[in-house]
């Protein structure tokens, strides 16, 4: 782990146990610097933009910024400064998450450490500016082209979205693989007290980056990438990539459940979604509803035995989603037999907690 | 006896999947023989393209990175930018340069990045067949312009991507060479040799054009195909020093 303990030229540099007030987006900014990213390159893009003004101002002299031509650039940026042995990040929403999926691609076909910010808004298309969760199916299933996944965590707090950011770089070093951050517009904008003495730690250890460039030598120079044209090579590299996937899989689930060990009811909700949803679970407490909340915070790989561990006790699994249905799929292959319900809203509307609260009663 | 000429310290001994009377291997030894001249083995990091030379570093025995097709430019700014003491240049054909990647070119260029850009024009995609690059000659037959390049049909005119750049204020060097003859060979180097200077000297993007024969895709004999460059490629892209 890098830290910045010798940075005289910070800009704003929030102390161990102190809490600021912050939005998401620039918490998440902090907590890459903390982490030790040296580099950055975005292009701006609502409602991310704060993040991307916070490291222009956060990230030189000591370490590099970039405004980007497009995202496409900006994660091919990234994928260089990845090859170059740096950390480095990019931050986009949903229509420049699409943009930089060639770029995701090659990353993890060249098996390079990055992570990429998605505060997801809605779509298709141009969609909106307002929070959305329809960016499930890509973010979990690789999103561009080729056999691959990259890890998803979803944050529901402007903490959590510290925390993970902070997380996801050494996750990302220790597998050489780009990680994503799916956080919605809710997580991105709202402000919340946030501290930087990260809790959440990660244990293993990190493997120096001998494969990086500039540290070939001289008869055996460093190569980075993704192109295996000889017959079977490929074969054998992609094996091999499906190998890590299976220990990630393995180390790799997170999640956070609240009420559930004698929960009747088990709603599944994450991000911002989740914050709603346990709001709905009190209330139904309350009227000795047993209603309890799972929520995943690792979208890939999708914590499927906690899931059902937790929906063991409940007769039925109420999904809610700020989409029209994509992670309730993965709720469903966890759960082979179980009965799944789904309210979900599309093009920014957010199920309300009344409206969880009025939606389970009916079908409970 | 005092040896005066042999291969390129940097340059690996490796069968060529090149065509007969390609221009590229020319390039690659060009390019590692200025790597040796600067004595910058160890710390030149270059950027592969998408294209026939996407497998420039089974040749170059320095340490490389792919980049997505188009993308050379915005990775080799990635690794400037994290490594801006070491040598840093791209690779790329005309496909891949000036099509695909014209944005990354352009604004790599305007931000004044100190990399330096080898640029290979052999006014055709080579890779995927011969069809149109935006350098294809007026009335140049390619897979897709079996009648000729016509502007008149709204294929527009061969870019002239080194006279574009050399506007903008962020290049510090621009030149045109080609590979057609051993003096136009010589004359190639020095505009290498002055690219990588500029690098070295901290003043901003560099680039040299080369118009790079393609006798299989122009179905033409290597001599043929090198009298075509001299006489119908160097006809529109004129050679010599376009921004000093
Ligand atoms: C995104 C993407 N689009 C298309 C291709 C297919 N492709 C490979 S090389 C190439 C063109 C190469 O032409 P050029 O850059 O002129 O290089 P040359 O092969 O002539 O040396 C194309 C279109 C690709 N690999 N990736």
């Amino acid at each position: 782990m890098r830290t910045d303990k010798k940075d005289k030229h910070r800009y704003h540099r929030p102390s161990g146990n102190q809490r600021l007030l912050m939005s998401g987006n620039e918490a998440m900014g902090e907590a890459a610097v903390c982490a030790g990213c040296r580099f950055y390159a975005g292009y701006p893009i609502t409602p991310q933009n704060e993040l991307t003004a916070y490291m222009a101002k956060r990230m030189p002299p000591k370490r590099v910024f970039i405004q980007a031509e497009s995202e496409v650039a900006a994660i091919n940026m990234v994928f260089g400064a990845a090859a170059a042995g740096e950390r480095a990040m990019t931050s986009s929403s949903s229509p420049g998450v699409s943009l930089k999926q060639e770029g995701i691609s090659y990353l993890a076909g060249a098996e390079l450490p990055a992570v990429i910010i998605n505060v997801a808004r809605g779509g298709p298309g141009l969609g909106n500016i307002a929070s959305a969760q329809s960016d499930y199916f890509q973010s979990t299933r690789g999103g561009g082209h080729g056999d691959y996944y990259t890890p998803v965590l979803a944050p529901s707090s402007v903490q959590e979205a510290a925390e993970l950011v902070f997380l996801s770089f050494d996750i990302a070093d220790f597998y050489r693989t780009p990680v994503l951050i799916l956080a919605d517009a809710i997580v991105g904008q709202m402000m919340e007290p946030v501290n930087f003495d990260f809790k959440k730690k990660f244990t293993k250890k990190i493997p120096l980056k001998k494969w990086a460039l500039g540290k070939g030598k001289k008869n055996n120079p460093n190569v980075v990438k993704s192109f295996f044209l000889e017959e079977g090579r490929l074969a054998i590299h992609n094996q091999h990539l499906l190998s890590k996937w299976e220990e990630i899989k393995k180390n790799e689930q997170r999640y956070c459940g609240y009420q559930t060990k004698d929960a009747d009811f088990l709603i599944v909700a994450y991000g911002s979604q989740a914050r709603i949803a346990q709001e709905a679970v009190d209330k139904l407490r309350k009227e000795k509803i047993k209603a309890g909340l799972f929520r995943p915070v690792s979208l890939w790989p999708y914590p499927v035995r906690a899931l059902r561990q937790a929906a063991k006790e409940a007769g039925k699994v109420f999904v809610v989603e700020q989409s029209l249905g994509q992670m309730v799929e993965d709720v469903r292959l966890s759960l082979p037999g179980k009965k799944v319900l789904f309210l979900g809203k599309a093009g920014g509307g957010i199920p309300q907690a009344g409206q969880i609260i009025e939606w389970l009663k009916r079908n409970k | 006896m005092k040896k005066v000429y042999g291969l390129p310290q940097s340059l690996k001994r490796a069968d060529t999947h090149y065509c007969p009377g390609c221009g590229h291997g020319i390039v690659h030894r060009l390019v590692t023989q200025a790597i040796d001249e600067f004595n910058l083995r160890n710390k030149t990091i270059g950027v592969a393209p998408v294209g026939c030379a996407v497998i420039a570093y089974d040749y170059w025995g320095i340490d490389v990175s792919e980049a997505a097709h188009g993308r050379a430019l915005a990775v080799a700014t990635g690794i400037k930018r994290c490594l801006p003491g070491h040598f840093v240049f791209s690779y790329q054909g005309d496909g891949d340069l000036a099509s695909i990647g014209l944005a990354e070119t352009i604004h790599t260029a305007n931000r004044g990045e100190n990399i330096t850009c080898i640029f290979i024009n052999n006014a055709c995609y080579g890779m995927t067949g011969g069809q149109m690059a935006p350098t294809t000659l007026l009335g140049q037959v390619t897979a897709t312009t079996p009648a000729g390049r016509n502007p008149k049909n709204l294929e527009g005119w061969p870019l002239m991507v080194s006279e574009m750049l050399s506007g903008l204020k962020g290049v510090s060097f621009a030149a045109r060479s080609s590979v057609s003859c051993p003096q136009k060979v010589r004359q190639t180097y020095k505009y290498i040799k002055e690219a990588f200077n500029r690098q070295i000297k901290k003043e901003g993007f560099s680039l040299v054009e080369i118009l790079s024969p393609c006798p299989t895709i122009w179905q033409k004999n290597p001599v043929e195909a090198a009298k075509w460059v001299e006489k119908e490629m160097a006809e529109v892209f004129p050679l010599g020093v376009i921004k000093e």
